[in-house]
């Protein structure tokens, strides 16, 4: 009895949103008499960084400091449409919205500088410290505080942008069968380092390395914690979880989580990761955004990582003991492929 | 049935409150007395997010009968940051990224809480031990426990634990 290491890998092209009917997001901003900004969405961020990338979003584009920009999000009653938070949507769709409202409010935002500074707004440039100025003429000022005001209390204006992103439909070619689905695409490649005991079946990821191409990296901290985070979904997929492990008989299903399995703090492998920056023509700032693709390719590389450690084939997730120990009994015993690569030693 | 009297610290004030004989921890900490850092997740004592301190001990407060505190000290992570001065595992979990729904937060915080009174220089397995019983759906757990050990080197343990 023995464990056998192998090493698998995976490439993804990853579609970002999806188009079936048109795919629109929309974005209000709107200064308040402080000179703060207010970003209304309805996507819901669910922790994946969505409220924080708008915020930087909206704060570059209308030029004030990031902390003057407040992100209000998901509250489909209040909020202006969204599609939602899915698909891994969130940064393209959204971030696209959010600059649209931001240059609408931008220009209002100069206009009533311009009027109170007495110049043209087609001179006025901001520093992103909170002030605007006549280009070329940093004396000649005003602060964007001073210039909500007057806006609100003297000129009668809403300081204030829409703005909406929209993927029409893309109807299927007769002919050609040909359709437009997405507009952009995120690519990845993850390699995966496993040991398989083939007496109890049981698969421990060894290590795993990747990269990631996702366009501009807008927030690179929660780029990187996206990807560590789904890629342990991606294993847990992989090895452990399913609602149904003797499909269709839900009489085994686990019913908690003493027997809906996860890995542990105890069960993460290292994980090395490098991201790679191709700005999308389309993108808000040339983002693409990673969501669901952190976990996509850990699925694949670890069942070719597992074939090329026993040679076993298995085609259903999750790749259980069971079905590992069914697979080398049909086999007529361990069958492992060649080693690939060299040892990993970045850690 | 009648409802019972108990009355216990909390994060240290002096708390009191009326339940049922059969009423656990979390529903007197979330529904009597408002304090919603523990968080109510399966219910059952598998997911941790529940937990607080009792006596410094952490204990998952879905399965500690309420009454069963009368007289103890309790603390929930709504008294880990002195004012606007977070706690330094707090600080560490944001500076490590260790959040992303933060549902599961207060229940590590509190589970890193208890190991570092104990053991201010934890190694990475202890860590891992000592949040065994807390699930995080979000981070793949690497960033949390990067976060404890960045505050147990930090000296939180021995600063305010």
């Amino acid at each position: 009895m023995a464990r056998h290491e192998g090493r698998g890998m995976a490439s993804v092209n990853y579609p970002i949103g999806m188009n079936l009917g048109g795919d629109p997001s929309q974005a209000l901003i709107h200064s308040n008499p402080d000179g703060k900004f207010t970003v209304a969405l309805s996507a819901i961020d669910l922790g994946q960084g969505m409220k924080q990338v708008s915020r930087q979003i909206a704060a570059e584009t209308l030029g004030v400091p990031i902390e003057d920009v407040y992100v209000d999000t998901a509250d489909s009653d209040t909020g202006p449409h969204d599609m939602g938070s899915f698909a891994s949507r969130g940064t393209h769709r959204m971030g696209n919205a959010v600059i649209a409202a931001a240059r609408e409010a931008r220009g209002v935002l100069l206009d009533a500088a311009a009027e109170e500074l007495e110049v043209n707004a087609s001179d006025l440039v901001t520093d992103g410290r909170g002030n605007i100025h006549v280009r070329g003429a940093p004396s000649k000022t005003i602060t964007v505080k001073a210039t909500a005001q007057a806006a609100q209390f003297k000129q009668g204006k809403t300081i204030a942008g829409r703005g909406i992103f929209l993927i029409p439909l893309s109807a299927v070619d007769a002919e050609t069968g040909e359709m437009n689905p997405n507009t952009a695409f995120a690519h990845a490649c993850l390699v995966a380092d496993v040991s398989v005991d083939d007496e109890t079946g049981e698969v421990t990821v060894l290590r795993m390395t990747s990269a990631y191409e996702l366009g501009r990296v807008i927030n690179p901290r929660m780029v990187e914690q996206q990807l560590v985070g789904g890629a342990w979904m991606g294993i847990s997929h992989a090895l452990y979880e399913t609602p149904e492990p003797y499909y269709p008989n839900p009489e085994h299903g686990p019913r908690d989580f003493n027997e809906y399995l996860m890995p542990g703090p105890g069960d993460i492998a290292p994980y090395h990761v490098t991201v790679l920056e191709r700005p999308a023509p389309d993108g808000p700032f040339g983002g693409k955004g990673p969501g669901e693709m952190c976990a996509n390719p850990v699925l694949p590389a670890i069942a070719n990582a597992v074939y090329n450690a026993v040679g076993v084939r298995v085609d259903e997730l999750p790749i259980t003991p069971e079905k590992i120990l069914r697979g080398i009994r049909a086999n007529g015993g361990v069958k492992p492929g060649p080693r690939r690569g060299g040892a990993v030693n970045w850690r | 049935m009648a409802k019972l009297p108990v009355q216990f610290r909390l994060n240290g004030s002096d708390r009191a409150g009326f339940v049922d004989p059969a009423g656990n921890l979390l529903d007197l900490l979330r529904r009597g007395l408002g304090d919603f850092a523990p968080k109510y997740g399966c219910g059952q004592g598998t997911c941790g997010v529940c937990t607080v301190l009792i006596d410094g001990e952490p204990q998952l407060s879905c399965l500690t009968l309420a009454i069963s505190c009368e007289g103890r000290q309790i603390e929930t992570a709504s008294g880990m940051a002195d004012g606007p001065n977070l706690h330094p595992l707090q600080q560490a979990f944001m500076d490590n990224f260790a959040a992303q729904c933060g549902f599961c937060t207060p229940g590590m915080l509190t589970a890193a809480r208890a190991l570092l009174a104990k053991n201010p220089n934890p190694t990475r397995d202890e860590v891992v031990e000592a949040i065994s019983g807390n699930i995080c759906r979000c981070t793949g757990y690497e960033p949390i426990i990067a976060a404890i050990l960045a505050a147990a080197a930090g000296g939180a343990g021995m600063r305010r634990a």
